[in-house]
């Protein structure tokens, strides 16, 4: 390819496959890396060897989707390097360290996908460090991938359209479901309705899972508040509260999130321009609506880049695709770009609606406890880090890094950055989007603390 | 009580691994997380508290389910396979 590196795609989920797919068909050789030892991304993983379960049952009614992502990936072999297994942790100036094992390979690229992916998002409440407790991400992975539940009676808990999709499928899977908690009012799901049009097939879905729910005597319970895990050394039971009225039900294991944050930190490191994001309350990469960034040869597709979902992300990732080889000087399909941008339009437009039905529970943040654990690698609470911000009248999430280490654990704020900077938004009274954002840093996970320069042999680069 | 409750791979073949000292099997496909949580409630305590810990994303992000093995060696549970004759330690006390 004329000498130049060959493009880098960053994850193998559905943006990271399809944005592959589009680079290998106009000719181009990328380099793939993923974190996972199969593609798929978190949504449609791969179990680590295949069970009794069928694609139907592992993956509902998304169940074509994943089977197409992965055929289409199998049969770029040979047409793309593709490491999995491996942690991309730094960025600079047009090269990458990638950690593969023991062994650090430095790489060179002309042209970077991120398609990085999320996570769940979460206010800290009380116990929620104790045994038993998972995101609802995590709870769906120990169904699907490791086909296991996370108790023998489980409550699901929080916002979003993944709380009733992993209740449901806890259901279908045979397991006793307590309870599902909604952190907002039945009225909000009535915004579903305008989303038909949209997204007809979504919202049946969404209908059918809490009709089942129901049916199946599981209570739902709309507009919690003060929600505290209960026990000692594993969760043994939820309490809270609910139109004044104090509620409690008896549980082993609870699944808990309030949607999605997007992971930005190699994005940041890449040097990308960021801003902020009022649906989704966090600061973004900027992008155009062909996933280019601020920072020439730099794209982004996926939730990575703000939460759009599995539809979204596999268009956004061949769109992004289609930009770099655009930029490239490369032969490229105006027509089937401009049809993809109008569907992550449209999809764009239903995921307003979401957040509507699905609204962050923002009022929490104010009645969070003092001794309410916010970081859970080094166990700082709600209130040391409400003291650090009165003591040294911090209005700037880094500065709050510096002097609470909130953000500077081994998770590097993953988990708390988000309700870090929603106290101190509270507490200073200053609007989320002027507190600022936690600056990433390499490495962007822990790797070892030996790496092994592995030298490539020189094709691998070409 | 283990906090996992096995629903597939059953009958899956077994694999031999030691928990503080006790010999424990999982099954094929097994991560570390979940061959440790099917037989116990903890995978670590915290530095600080000594609260009991047993993960939270389970896909790499929250790094709360770290585990030593006798080495010495750290994984991180819930990416790392199990496999076969692998000696964790989750006992406070007997980490490195």
């Amino acid at each position: 390819m004329n000498g130049r590196p060959q493009p880098l795609v960053v994850g193998a989920g559905p943006a990271g496959i399809r944005a592959a797919q589009a680079l290998v068909a106009a000719g181009l050789r990328p380099l793939v890396v993923d974190e996972a030892p199969a593609c798929g991304g978190q949504i449609y993983r791969q179990r680590l060897v295949p069970d009794e379960r069928s694609a139907r049952a592992l993956y509902g009614s998304e169940a074509e989707k994943a089977q197409a992502l992965h055929r289409d990936f199998a049969a770029l072999d040979g047409r793309i390097d593709y490491w999995p297994q491996a942690l991309l942790w730094n960025l600079r100036d047009g090269i990458a360290d990638i950690a593969v094992g023991r062994a650090n390979r430095r790489v060179a690229y002309d042209g970077l996908v991120l398609a990085t992916g999320a996570a769940d998002r979460v206010l800290p409440i009380p116990g929620w460090t104790l045994p038993g407790v998972f995101t609802l991400g995590g709870a769906q992975i120990a169904l699907k991938a490791q086909g296991c539940a996370i108790g023998s009676r489980v409550v699901f808990m929080g916002s979003g359209p993944l709380l009733y999709l992993v209740a449901w499928q806890y259901l279908k899977a045979g397991v006793d479901v307590a309870a599902v908690l909604d952190t907002a009012p039945f009225q909000a799901k009535l915004n579903l309705l305008r989303g038909l049009h949209l997204a007809p097939m979504v919202v049946l879905r969404g209908l059918r899972f809490t009709a089942e729910l129901r049916l199946r005597g599981v209570a739902l319970h709309y507009g919690v508040e003060d929600v505290r895990i209960e026990g000692q050394e594993r969760v043994a039971a939820v309490a809270w509260r609910q139109g004044g009225r104090e509620k409690r039900v008896a549980c082993d294991g609870i699944g808990y999130g309030l949607a999605l944050r997007s992971e930005t930190q190699l994005a940041d490191l890449a040097g990308c321009a960021f801003c902020f994001d009022k649906r989704d309350r966090a600061w973004l990469p900027q992008r155009d609506a062909a996933g280019r960034t601020s920072v020439a040869g730099v794209y982004l597709a996926g939730d990575g880049a703000g939460i759009a979902g599995a539809d979204a992300a596999e268009r956004a990732g061949e769109r992004a695709a289609l930009a770099l080889i655009e930029d490239r000087g490369l032969p490229h399909r105006r027509e089937r770009a401009a049809a993809l941008e109008r569907e992550l339009s449209r999809i764009g437009r239903f995921r307003e609606l979401l957040e509507t039905a699905f609204p962050f529970p923002a009022h929490w943040v104010a009645g969070l406890s003092d001794e309410t654990m916010l970081c859970r690698c080094e166990e700082i609470s709600v209130g040391e880090v409400r003291r650090a911000i009165g003591q040294f009248d911090i209005g700037e999430i880094n500065r709050l890094k510096a002097v609470s280490r909130i953000g500077m654990g081994r998770c590097q704020g993953r988990i708390c950055s988000s309700a870090a900077a929603e106290l101190l938004s509270v507490e200073t009274k200053r609007d989320l989007d002027t507190v600022g954002r936690l600056r990433a840093q390499a490495p962007v996970k822990p790797i070892p603390l030996v790496l092994v320069p592995a030298d490539l042999p020189r094709e691998a680069a070409e | 009580m283990p906090l996992l409750h096995r629903i597939t791979r059953k009958g899956h073949a077994a694999i031999a691994f030691q928990l503080d000292g006790e010999p424990c099997e999982g099954r094929a496909g097994d991560t570390l997380l979940t061959a440790i949580l099917n037989h116990g409630e903890v995978l670590r305590r915290s530095e600080f508290s000594g609260s009991p810990r047993a993960g939270f994303c389970q896909m790499g992000a929250c790094q709360d389910c770290w585990v030593t093995l006798e080495s010495g060696e750290r994984l991180r549970a819930c990416t790392t396979a199990l496999a076969p004759g692998m000696r964790i330690v989750t006992r406070q006390g007997q980490a490195a």
